[in-house]
């Protein structure tokens, strides 16, 4: 029987208050900026860091430890979706904070760009509260819409609209494929939408052929966007495509709502099947940790190295998550946050080599960084250590919370293999080092000098030292966010 | 003692990683400032790490100067520190150690001299956080912490092929340590504690007891180095400046040793006694072997780098030959200590001579630039205060009763006797075999007539490398007159860890 919708009183739409703020404000950016002055997007600019600092502080207001659903069950807000957009605001604050000076440069400060900014944020919120097929669908069509237009932004660059293109082919045919999962779930769950409801649905009896391909099919559509092997194929041409700047929006916040559409779909949709999507997951992480940590070593790209290493640190959210339990699910959203803090101070290194007419892309382009300037030498040197796994760093204990939940669902040779690729792995963080730390310098040009640029690449060495020392705080909210 | 409530390990492990990362911030224009500021700090650690001597108390085996507070607890990591009898004296050796290191890069490193200094004090840090570890991811985070400077001492001061030398180092030695991690978590599941006294407690099969060994023997294996996993280091040796070598070789190394010492015997005793033999076969495989191969070089730093694997043969042999004593219970199984306690009186006596050894190499590749052997010849008529103490250490080297090179070797070898009569000649053989390769260098350079122009025009050792160095002499042959307060030292402890080694978990 169909629930009885609503009335607006009913709604309660104090849970939807950031969303809302934030369609309001993507809206009203859009607006006004064509009428402000032909150069500068100041204000846009500064609207959109004032937006997301409200949403910020909007959110923290109505943190709480409870599950609350809203909108007739339509949208939930629990501990897992505070943070994840928490994080997810002040990673696009400092994406945005870092790419001012490069858009500027290439003409390409524009007010769109902010709007698609902000619209990709709001399909990112969505999917992280999203408690219903339709809503997650909605979510990750807002959010990849808006990438697929910022990543075609420098319209007469051939490369980039190559790259566009194929990501919203790739990206189509995986939404159509994640389509076609949750209509056969729906059709075998006898007309349920709610994640929810098709939980309490599916608890009982032995999967059905067709609710197995639901499942397969749905792993495939909902893992994509996280770029996990072998659905990475779009990943690497495309981050290396896409103006930097973009490409760090790309590498950082979404990350988190895939990750959300992960758990909401594979933990709170279909928990009950977790036998049925674990192996397929043991399986794609394996790939991922294989493909990403060996193919990145032949890169001469220090882009497309990073995209590859991309790869291979999905793989370890995906062990994270399908150890299947709390432990698991913390340790890839810890794991996923510690990724998102390494990868703004990796992408931005390129934002901090490049100058005007020139896209320091390349791993040559990293060499002398420490004669050059010996600060950011030192921060990329933890940020790539981060990356390794090393202690003193965050990125050692990300990775130690994947293995010691693996190890503890007694799946330890599958902590083997992750470590010895993670091994396999140092090596071309270990290269990037030695071309900062070990190679003269080849030209004479000095490092970016944008402050933003530098404050933020600061910001976030400091932040792999200090969790590197002190992870409690963030193990804490990362495993609070599971009820733990 | 005064400071009794102090977290002094802490201030021990920590002060140098802090003094390290300031002394980073001094850039290159103030490096005289840094050199004082560098030079302070690790005598200050040092004179902490021997003022913990008087508080120690030698009748016990528990741990001492315990800190512990919960550091991570969804994890179930406590910042747990300590020291026994066997951690204590590499502590000591590690704080003076870095004095000499400090002190050798003086006028020498002037590329970068403040990056040089606080690598060299964030690596003291992190190596005294190892050996004061309790907890077994503390133990792993420095543990695999310390491989950072190095790396980048190696890299950035190394010699022409240091970018191989020092990427085979790190991926050799984090390759072999993430199996270790595995272990541990393993155990943390196993027991429900990552501390290291709770895990050598912890019931185990014996099936689980020999993957856990394995996984630790890799570890600890590459690190010590043993045959035939041993490669990495003559690479490393030879390309990393003179700091770097001493480090290594009188540190690093012992940590191998020290993990088969803390982790291995205690946690895994059946394994331990099941695998021995395979210990024993590679330790005189490196003693033997590894001996004739230092023979067959050219290189001072690279003989002295084989010779270093051929002497930590001894520990492995001093460590592991004690099932065989055991199983052959001659004089109730006295011998038992006698090889642990030699074992570790060769670590710490290894870590003054190879550092003795890669130092004096130093300050000839300071003068000539050249670590060939066949760049030398007439030494002594051109440097004879420097050749009298390098023979010093040659004679240590070689095991020379009245240095310290002889007790530990000594006392392994003695022990070896009562496992097996072929085993104890085999080790035995090192006294020609060390003898044949340290003297014939030492002819080779030292002796004989002036070669060429740029040896005719050495000076002597200066004040500050007579310091270092003879600062060195004296404890080489102090600790082989009078070995007895090393030994009290770690008596309790080592009688404990013998009993722990040949209880059976079974």
């Amino acid at each position: 029987m169909p629930n009885e919708f609503p009335t607006i009183a009913a709604l309660n739409l104090m849970p939807i208050l950031p969303e809302m703020i934030l369609a309001g404000m993507a809206c009203l950016i859009l607006l006004i900026d064509p009428f402000l002055p032909r150069y500068g997007r100041n204000v846009s600019y500064a609207l959109t860091l004032v937006t997301l600092i409200v949403l910020f502080i909007v959110t923290l207001l109505q943190m709480s430890s409870e599950v609350r659903f809203s909108f007739g069950g339509m949208v939930v807000n629990d501990p897992m979706s505070d943070l994840m957009k928490l994080v997810s605001y002040v990673a696009l604050a400092l994406v945005l904070v870092m790419s001012r000076g490069y858009l500027r440069d290439r003409g390409m400060d524009k007010g769109e760009y902010y709007m698609l900014a902000l619209f990709g944020l709001l399909g990112m919120m969505i999917l992280i509260s999203a408690n219903h097929l339709l809503l997650i669908y909605l979510g990750l069509e807002l959010m990849s819409l808006s990438m697929y237009a910022m990543t075609a932004f420098k319209r007469d660059d051939g490369r980039a609209s190559e790259a566009a293109m194929k990501y919203f082919v790739l990206g189509a045919l995986a939404s159509g494929i994640l389509l076609y999962g949750m209509s056969l779930l729906y059709g075998v769950t006898g007309g349920q939408l709610m994640l929810t409801d098709i939980a309490a649905a599916l608890s009982s009896d032995s999967p059905s052929l067709a609710l197995k391909a639901a499942v397969v099919f749905i792993v495939v559509g909902a893992v994509f966007k996280l770029g996990v092997a072998p659905f990475h194929m779009w990943l690497p041409d495309v981050y290396e495509g896409a103006p930097t700047a973009v490409t760090l929006y790309l590498a950082t916040a979404p990350k988190i709502a895939a990750l959300a559409m992960v758990i909401r779909l594979l933990v709170d949709g279909m928990g009950g099947l977790m036998l049925d999507w674990q192996p397929i997951l043991i399986i794609t992480a394996m790939l991922s940790l294989v493909i990403g940590n060996v193919v990145a070593i032949a890169q001469t790209s220090f882009k497309r190295m990073l995209t590859y290493s991309a790869i291979s640190h999905v793989g370890f959210i995906m062990l994270g998550v399908l150890a299947g339990t709390q432990a698991g699910y913390s340790a890839a959203l810890f794991y996923t946050i510690a990724y998102v803090v390494m990868s703004i101070g990796a992408f931005g290194m390129i934002l901090l080599l490049a100058r005007q007419g020139y896209e320091a892309e390349n791993l040559d382009d990293l060499k002398g960084l420490n004669d050059k300037n010996p600060v950011m030498a030192f921060v990329f040197l933890l940020l790539m250590f981060s990356m390794a796994g090393i202690p003193f760093t965050l990125g050692f204990w990300a990775k130690l919370a994947v293995l010691q939940a693996v190890v503890g669902v007694g799946l330890w040779w599958l902590a083997v293999y992750a470590v010895v690729m993670a091994v396999v792995g140092a090596f071309y963080y270990l290269r990037a080092v030695k071309f900062a730390y070990f190679d003269a310098p080849t030209d004479t040009a000095a490092v970016n000098p944008d402050w933003n640029v530098r404050g933020v690449l600061a910001l976030s060495g400091l932040a792999v030292l200090y969790f590197g020392l002190f992870p409690t705080s963030l193990v804490g909210l990362a495993s609070r966010a599971f009820g733990g | 003692m005064f400071f009794s409530s102090w977290p002094i390990l802490s201030i021990i492990v920590w002060l140098p990683i802090v003094a390290g990362i300031f002394v980073m911030s001094f850039g290159a224009g103030r490096a005289s400032v840094a050199r004082w500021f560098a030079l302070a700090i690790s005598v200050l650690v040092f004179g902490l790490s021997v003022a913990l001597l008087p508080g120690f108390d030698t009748h016990t085996y528990a741990m001492q100067f315990v800190e512990r507070v919960p550091w991570i607890p969804q994890f179930g990591i406590n910042y747990h520190l300590g020291v026994d009898g066997i951690s204590l004296p590499l502590l000591i050796l590690t704080t003076f150690t870095t004095v000499l290191v400090i002190v050798a890069a003086w006028d020498v490193i002037k590329e970068k001299a403040h990056q040089y200094l606080a690598a060299f004090l964030i690596m003291e840090g992190m190596m005294n956080g190892t050996f004061a570890a309790l907890d077994a991811i503390v133990f792993y985070f420095f543990f695999e912490a310390m491989l950072i400077p190095m790396f980048i001492v190696i890299g950035i001061w190394g010699g022409p092929k240091r970018v191989f030398a020092t990427i085979k180092f790190f991926l050799y030695t984090f390759l072999g340590s993430v199996f270790m991690l595995i272990a541990l978590i393993y155990m943390y599941f196993k027991g429900g504690s990552f501390s290291i006294l709770a895990m050598q407690q912890l019931p185990l099969s014996m099936n689980e007891q020999i993957l856990i060994f394995l996984a630790l023997f890799i570890a600890f294996a590459v690190k010590i180095p043993m045959w035939p996993v041993h490669t990495w280091l003559p690479d490393a040796h030879v390309e990393a400046p003179t700091g770097g070598s001493v480090i290594l070789a009188a540190i690093m190394l012992k940590i191998g040793g020290y993990g088969f010492l803390r982790f291995s015997l205690p946690i895994t005793p059946d394994a331990s006694a099941l695998l021995d033999g395979m210990m024993i076969a590679f330790s005189l495989i490196a003693i033997v072997y590894i001996g004739f191969v230092a023979l067959a070089q050219s290189d001072m730093k690279k003989l002295v780098a084989y010779s270093s694997i051929s002497h930590m043969g001894f520990v492995t042999l001093g460590i592991f030959v004690i099932f065989m004593i055991y199983d052959n219970a001659i004089n109730g199984g006295s011998g038992i200590h006698m090889a642990l306690e030699g074992a570790m009186v060769q670590m710490i006596s290894h870590g003054l001579i190879s550092a003795a050894m890669f130092l004096s190499i130093g300050v000839l590749y300071d003068r000539l630039h050249s670590r060939e052997i066949s760049a030398y010849g007439g030494v002594v008529n051109t440097m004879p205060w420097f050749a009298a103490m390098m023979m010093v250490f040659a004679m240590a080297n070689v095991g020379l009763p009245g240095t310290s090179g002889f007790v530990g070797e000594f006392m392994v070898i003695l022990a070896a006797f009562k496992a097996n009569f072929w085993i104890a000649l085999l080790a035995a053989l090192t006294l020609i075999i060390g003898a044949s390769y340290t003297l014939w260098m030492v002819k080779r350079v030292f002796f004989g007539e002036i070669q060429n122009q740029g040896v005719a025009e050495l000076n002597d050792v200066n004040p500050r490398e007579a310091w270092m160095l003879g600062s060195l002499v004296f404890l080489i042959i102090l600790l082989g007159v009078w070995p007895n307060p090393l030994l009290d030292l770690m008596h309790a402890t080592i009688e404990h860890l013998a009993q722990q080694a040949l209880t059976s978990k079974l």
